[in-house]
């Protein structure tokens, strides 16, 4: 039989377990992992973690918990390329992944307000962020990535909020084939499905929607 | 004695629908529906661009609102999470996801569901009793109806009347010689369905909103709505899932997983017959397509409903 104290006990112990992950957490972001070569993702990412539009480093900072240590396992196992971050992902331990990928999680990020889906387009890249391109079989981009490309879940990331050269970049990754650790090729059987201008026209879109001012 | 030696005839009499005996299908209406076509060679509705700035291009938009955000704008209407574009792909668009253009000029039509000639009207209040679990359903001359007509009228505005054109409704998946198996969908399900609609079908929302639908459970259709047959849900599932990848799937992983699908519980048959799902079963499900309603599952009912 379990007393009082026991649970009590108990309570604090995850308590303390939970306020240790998050210092490792806050930790690996500043300052790097405990093994070499685990640099910091402020180095990159930048110190509020929203990323570094001009290099094409994308915003970490608000982005699910479960999606962010899905990349970090792909990078290490390759199933998702980058030289830097898989040589990074590989010096990080399965710890470190798990607190790092909270700690950002729980980082503040531009709030977008989330668009009617009565909302017209105005323009073909706004036609195929909102309604989507059927004769192509090309789904619109907010009916996964939800309205506003806000996110949906732990699978569907973030669009608003990114750089329109990081979500280029990925949108021709999956194009050419270099990206692929998508769930059941979702994403790059539509990425294959657009052309150049249309990928640009998308990045534009969702890195130009309005976010709100981030607060600490 | 007598009794005892026609029990083991009528276990397998009841339990025969679970592998589809020959029960006749049933459409929405007495129309045949023709042979899936390639949404690229199917007819074409018109574009936006080409409706007039006038009151009625202007009714075609407040239809195409209500289609496409449905909960949002008639919550009056709408007892569960869904909107129309749900089931009706690409904003009613789209060829073999049931397309307005192929729908609107169809009616007026006898429907067997009510044994009696709809108007479209009449047809859209169906939707929102059984698809939307609405209640009571906008009144025929409401400002929904009309929006809703107006807007399928108008997608329909270069389709000939009264004939079946390639693409409409969800064209027939004919069940697989073999009939479905519910422990296959359910791997179906996992491995292809959960990620967007959820390991419990409860669909994913973004603040109060769905974003992917809920597939059973009290958000979802209920059990009068003409999806919860497997032959319909096997049909836009093989034509239009996963979005963005139809016909990807097989036919029998199609049957299978809508078999699944709809062994889940759900609001009620609005028609429920003197509480009893039996008198129910008999009076509109028998004889509806394939359907689990009234049936045991695993030694439980299907089709007590969810609140």
């Amino acid at each position: 039989m379990m007393s009082v104290e026991r649970v009590l006990m108990g309570g604090a112990l995850l308590l303390m377990l939970g306020s240790a992950q998050a210092l490792e957490g806050k930790k690996v972001f500043s300052e790097g992992g405990a093994q070499p070569g685990a640099a910091a993702c402020m180095a990159c990412h930048g110190a509020d973690g929203l990323g570094l539009a001009a290099a094409g480093f994308p915003r970490l900072a608000g982005l699910p918990a479960g999606y962010l240590s899905k990349q970090l396992h792909d990078f290490r196992s390759g199933a998702r390329s980058n030289p830097v971050m898989t040589s990074l992902a590989k010096a990080l331990t399965e710890e470190e992944i798990a607190a790092v990928s909270q700690t950002l999680a729980a980082m503040p990020a531009p709030v977008v307000p989330a668009g009617h889906r009565s909302a017209t387009p105005t323009n073909p890249a706004e036609k195929l962020a909102l309604q989507g391109a059927w004769e192509r079989q090309i789904p619109a981009c907010v009916s996964c990535h939800g309205p506003s490309g806000v996110g949906v879940g732990e699978a569907f990331p973030p669009l608003s909020g990114q750089s329109a050269a990081y979500l280029a970049a990925q949108l021709n990754a999956w194009r050419s084939g270099t990206r692929h650790n998508d769930p059941n090729d979702l994403m790059g059987h539509v990425a294959k499905s657009l052309t150049d201008d249309e990928v640009q026209g998308i990045a534009n879109y969702f890195a130009s929607l309005p976010g709100q001012e981030v607060k600490p | 004695m007598k009794k005892l030696s026609f029990a083991p005839v009528f276990v397998a009499l009841i339990s025969a629908p679970a592998w589809a005996a020959p029960i006749a299908m049933e459409d929405q209406s007495q129309l045949k529906v023709p042979a899936a076509v390639p949404a690229a060679t199917a007819f074409q509705p018109p574009q936006e661009s080409e409706l007039p700035d006038n009151a009625y291009g202007k009714l075609v938009m407040q239809g195409y609102a209500l289609f496409v955000d449905t909960k949002r704008l008639a919550p009056q209407f709408v007892g569960n999470g869904l909107n129309c574009s749900n089931c009706h792909l690409d904003q009613g668009r789209l060829a073999n996801s049931a397309p307005l253009w192929g729908a609107y000029p169809m009616y007026p039509a006898y429907r067997k569901k009510n044994d009696k000639v709809n108007t479209f009207a009449e047809r859209l209040q169906g939707c929102f009793q059984f698809s939307m679990n609405g209640g009571k359903p906008p009144a025929a001359d409401s400002h929904e109806i009309t929006a809703l007509s107006t807007y399928a009228y108008w997608l329909a505005s270069k389709a000939p009347l009264g004939v079946e054109l390639p693409g409409r409704g969800y064209p027939e998946v004919p069940q697989p010689a073999k009939g479905y198996n519910l422990a296959q969908g359910a791997e179906v399900y996992k491995a292809q369905c959960a990620v967007c609609h959820g390991a419990e079908g409860q669909g994913q929302k973004v603040g109060d909103n769905y974003v992917m639908p809920p597939l059973w459970g009290k958000d979802s259709y209920n059990w009068g709505a003409g999806m919860h047959r497997i032959n319909t849900a096997a049909s836009f599932i093989k034509h239009n899932m996963p979005l963005g990848k139809g016909g990807s799937l097989t036919d029998q992983q199609a049957w299978d997983v809508a078999a699944y699908v709809n062994r889940h519980e759900r609001p009620q048959d609005p028609r429920l017959v003197d509480g009893s799902v039996e008198k129910t079963r008999v009076k509109f499900h028998a004889n509806d397509g394939v359907n689990l309603y009234g049936q045991t599952v695993d030694g439980v009912l299907i089709g007590q409903g969810i609140r």
